[in-house]
């Protein structure tokens, strides 16, 4: 696989790093001249001097082949949301990650259709709601392309849920539980599941039907 | 009439005051106080401290219902993204990005918002002026 990763700080620099171990190709473009040089030291020709946002740039790493995925992972959102635009619609690259540093942002890369984007903000919050267990749903993945989200829920005392096998539960189309978690263990849901308050459900669904789960399985919202 | 100024250098605070001198009701928006001092101690419109890509900001200042946005920030890539978001989020009706850099200009053309490139402009200007040139002969 060819890689064109712009940005080389500390996003960059590992992904470069990870990506050359496992066999890829990759070229790295950095704009802060310090930061290149310690870059070129560690990765030689893989490694280019400039502004990832400037065209001239880009073609000279090689995006006019183009390479299999463009990274646009530097510290600034405007520069990554332009890297993406560029590499997409300009060059023809069939995918652009994105990294996203201020999550006030993500709604941008979500406008102007680029995805996936990585954020690294998100991701910690994501995790720590996910350890945090008053919080009713959690969002645990975001699937865009498929338009599909996996979220977690802890079954409320006295949810319309709470005592019911999964195949009594009637749920929608849209919305599918995975797994229960009770005390520690967890098994795959099937209809014959019975469900209890303080399960951790983890369930897929199309973004925006939350309320339907939250509904079933929450108390007090039926 | 109502006008956001996105980025307030030499340009934009220019650009602010024109505004107003004709009459429109200007919102200037830059990410540092010293805009306030380009604005002049006098300035009778609004003034809004924050990024250009901060909706929440961009939203104080009216973005909803603004007639025109100009983004004259002093980052090509910060204009070029709050201009699509002018366009595509709010749908501003009338939306202008300076872009420094010519190629970015070109790629950027024919999107719903214009594009204005000093860098071309004077590229162009001197480029004219050259082929003024009377040869000694």
């Amino acid at each position: 696989m060819f890689v064109i990763i712009g940005g080389g700080g500390k996003v960059g620099t590992n992904v470069t790093r990870t990506l050359l171990g496992l066999g890829h190709e990759v070229v790295v473009i950095e704009q802060n001249r310090l930061r290149y040089e310690s870059l070129e030291e560690e990765f030689q020709h893989r490694a280019r001097y400039g502004d990832a946002t400037e065209l001239h740039v880009l073609e000279d790493a090689g995006i006019g082949r183009p390479p299999d995925i463009v990274v646009a992972a530097t510290g600034d959102d405007e520069d990554n949301l332009v890297i993406s635009q560029l590499a997409q619609e300009r060059y023809g690259v069939a995918k652009a990650v994105a990294r996203v540093n201020d999550p006030r942002n993500e709604v941008h890369f979500d406008l102007l259709g680029i995805s996936p984007t990585v954020s690294a903000t998100s991701m910690v919050m994501a995790l720590i709601q996910h350890e945090v267990p008053q919080h009713e749903l959690v969002h645990l993945l975001e699937l865009r392309k498929e338009n599909l989200e996996i979220v977690e829920v802890e079954i409320g005392l006295g949810a319309p849920a709470d005592g019911k096998r999964i195949e009594e539960l009637r749920l929608p189309d849209t919305l599918r539980l995975i797994s229960i978690m009770r005390e520690g263990a967890a098994e795959i849901a099937v209809g014959s599941t019975e469900l209890h308050a303080g399960d951790q459900v983890l369930a897929i669904l199309e973004p925006g039907k939350e309320e339907d789960l939250c509904e079933l399985l929450l108390a007090g919202k039926g | 009439m109502k006008a956001i100024v996105v980025g307030c250098g030499r340009v934009g605070s220019a650009l602010a005051k024109v505004l107003h001198a004709s009459g429109w009701e200007v919102a200037a928006v830059d990410e540092s106080e010293e805009a306030l001092r380009r604005l002049g101690e006098r300035w009778p419109g609004e003034f809004h401290l924050g990024h250009g890509m901060d909706t929440a900001m961009l939203e104080a200042a009216g973005i909803q219902d603004a007639d025109a946005v100009v983004v004259a920030t002093d980052g090509d890539n910060t204009n070029i993204v709050v201009a699509q978001v002018a366009k595509l989020r709010y749908e501003v009706p009338s939306v202008a990005a300076r872009i420094h850099d010519p190629a970015r200009a070109k790629f950027y053309a024919n999107r719903g918002f214009d594009i204005v490139s000093p860098t071309s402009a004077a590229i162009d200007q001197l480029t004219e002026w050259v082929s003024g040139i009377e040869v000694r002969a």
